[in-house]
């Protein structure tokens, strides 16, 4: 969560010092200013996630050698799920906190002429981020640990994908569908990669 | 209750506060621990004194922090398992500090969020004398200095007081002041936060309602503090005097003075704690000496609870100061003066004592120690975000990670140094910079994604 923060942080010093620098009149450079930060922003994201990969790569070893037995009390696995979830929980948090504040206020959604969905979307979409970090975590991790470079760059081509969506907001069907597409099949390949398989789901769900 | 600057809410409360983990292991006692407590080397103490004061006059805030040195390697053949045990339990100290840390916190925004009374500007206290309603920016900045350079040495003034007055064995007199100064917080903070959140919610309720809910809330607050008492009540004690505190903090500090001040108090900390002749390191080295407990009064300890349970066995053996002590004072105390004195006295009379219980009592020993001022000051830095005018959660959010992050790495340095540290510097310096930057660089960028509803 610390680690989302402090890219946030940069990508939006980024852009702050970008829109300071231009003209604020210009309503197309501000938008294309956006489309900049936000894109930067993920990228910063993903490298942060990177470095907190080789955080915690370190602490393992720590550990390992640390141990009586010769193998760490957290696997790596479970760390990239924290990770994810930090990552995601922050970054959710983060847009949805000063909504359900303004929620608590005065039933005006829409009334300037946005679409009447926009906290409902806007929860779907949180949603579906969260969960999506938390798969991006460990698709991350595990491409890193073996070292396959096309699942990190499948990773941040996705995260770029999914924010790139959103630009189609309003227009909901644009941004929610795929996001819930590419979640569902970013929750596959986690579950899979985790060792999970059709049996096992089969057992689980049959409770055996 | 004296001169108040204007409204009622003086603060009588001399507060020394001292920051500073501690990592302290038991000293080897003859008997027959050495396997056992080979096992508690690594005591994580954290501590953090905050004195209250007496009557005089409003707000007598001191901070002190002491450092509490006492780390004494019990056996170096066993020292690995040490440092293996200590990492180990180091994760779950943090745990154990995050909860109330988190709870001081999550009771200060809501306060501030909602009682509108904690954000009015009603006057200032007198160690704050200068005012903040200047037309340049240059003269208001000059002010919030002025202001902050008197608040830390009357803060010092008062930690080398209590320095001087425990050197000279006056425990008599610190002990009637941390008294009186938890008797006007527990009594007359509590009725006048109960009155503001009564008015908020617009509930009515009768004086002699009030008169009963206070005056038990207060009675069995002096008890569990200053004397015995469940661990978890008095844990909740500490959280919410700790909570009133700051909110009093929130309340009458201007603001660049309470930044300014934020930033000052975290650099004393680290002084007074590091320096040789700091007066937290003087009082810690004074009770080591003495093989007695510092107040450990104006600490937020985790794992007091043996002492409590073993009483039944050893109230023999433990006199009656060690109760008083335990549960009274902030100050902050060496753990291994505290442990010994308590080792030594438990576990000379009981030598028959069924290795589980002694087990059990050095698992629990094993507990941290945040003094109460770090609660206060944590606080007060999360209180502040949340209070600013425009009403961010944002900003409140990212100060309270960056705090948690700063705790953990304290404790982590804490485990490496296995001294005692301040807890202050780091969270803080995390906290404000993410207030400053979040405030500033992150809420517009926030909200111009928020209006187009764009994620990131």
């Amino acid at each position: 969560a610390f680690f989302w923060l402090v890219s946030l942080l940069l990508s939006s010093l980024i852009w702050f010092i970008a829109v300071k620098a231009s003209n604020p009149h210009d309503e197309q450079l501000q938008k294309g200013l956006l489309i900049f930060g936000v894109m930067f922003s993920v990228l910063l994201q993903e490298a942060f996630r990177f470095l907190y990969y080789k955080l915690l790569r370190k602490a393992i070893e720590g550990l390992v050698a640390l141990s009586e037995d010769g193998c760490s009390p957290i696997s790596i696995q479970q760390m990239a799920y924290v990770a994810g979830v930090g990552f995601g929980l922050m970054s959710g948090a983060f847009s949805m906190i000063n909504l359900l504040a303004d929620a608590l206020g005065p039933g005006t959604v829409g009334i300037h002429g946005d679409s009447q969905l926009y906290f409902l979307t806007s929860a779907f979409m949180t949603m579906v981020l969260i969960f999506l970090h938390t798969f991006w975590g460990i698709l991350f991790f595990h491409g890193c640990e073996s070292r396959r470079w096309w699942e990190i760059a499948a990773v941040v081509v996705m995260h770029l994908a999914v924010s790139g969506s959103t630009f189609c907001n309003p227009l909901y069907v644009g941004s929610l569908v795929p996001s819930y597409l590419l979640m569902a099949a970013a929750a596959a390949w986690a579950y899979l990669l985790s060792g999970g398989s059709a049996q096992n789901l089969r057992r689980f769900l049959l409770c055996k | 209750m004296i001169t108040f600057m204007n409204n009622s809410d003086s603060e009588d409360e001399p507060c020394n506060e001292r920051t500073s983990l501690m990592s302290a292991e038991s000293p080897p006692v003859p008997s027959y621990q050495d396997g056992l407590q080979a096992s508690e080397a690594g005591e994580a103490q954290t501590h953090r004194k905050r004195q209250t004061g007496s009557s005089r006059s409003p707000n007598n805030v001191a901070d002190g922090d002491v450092s509490d040195l006492g780390v004494r390697v019990r056996e170096s053949a066993l020292e690995n398992e040490e440092e293996e045990l200590t990492l180990k339990y180091g994760a779950k100290h943090v745990i154990m500090l995050f909860v109330p840390v988190t709870l001081c916190m999550i009771v200060v925004v809501a306060t501030i969020k909602s009682v509108r009374f904690y954000t009015e500007k009603n006057g200032q206290l007198i160690y704050t004398p200068f005012s903040e309603d200047t037309p340049s920016v240059g003269q208001r900045l000059l002010n919030s200095v002025l202001n902050t350079i008197i608040m830390i040495s009357v803060i010092v003034v008062m930690t080398v007081f209590l320095v001087v007055l425990y050197k000279y064995r006056c425990y008599k007199f610190i002990h009637g002041w941390l008294i009186l100064s938890s008797l006007m917080l527990l009594f007359l903070f509590t009725y006048i936060y109960l009155g503001e959140v009564l008015k908020t919610y617009n509930v009515a309720m009768d004086y002699p309602t009030v008169i009963l809910v206070i005056w038990n809330f207060g009675a069995v607050g002096m008890i569990c503090i200053h004397w015995k008492g469940p661990l978890q009540l008095q844990q909740a004690y500490l959280i919410m005097i700790s909570a009133l505190m700051a909110l009093v903090f929130i309340k009458y500090l201007p603001e660049w003075s309470a930044w300014v001040i934020l930033g000052a108090i975290s650099i004393y900390d680290l002084m007074a704690v590091l320096c040789p002749k700091g007066p937290l390191r003087m009082l810690v080295e004074t009770a080591q000496e003495r093989n007695e407990p510092i107040f450990p009064a104006l600490i937020y300890s985790s794992a007091m609870i043996w002492t409590v349970g073993m009483a039944k066995q050893d109230t023999a053996a433990r006199g009656p100061s060690q109760q008083t002590w335990d549960a009274d004072a902030r100050e902050n105390h060496s753990s291994p003066s505290h442990s010994d004195s308590q080792i030594s006295e438990t576990r000379s009379p009981v030598p028959s004592h069924p290795i589980t219980s002694l087990e059990e009592l050095e698992e629990e020993e094993r507990g941290v120690k945040l003094g109460l001022g770090d609660f206060i000051f944590y606080s007060v830095l999360v209180g502040k975000a949340a209070a600013t005018p425009s009403g961010d959660w944002n900003t409140t959010l990212a100060c309270f990670v960056a705090i948690l992050i700063g705790l953990c790495l304290t404790l982590l340095l804490l485990a490496v140094f296995k001294k005692a540290l301040p807890a202050l510097p780091i969270s803080i310096t995390f906290g404000l910079i993410f207030y400053f930057s979040t405030d500033n660089l992150v809420r517009p960028f926030m909200d111009t994604l928020a209006s187009h509803q764009l994620y990131i």
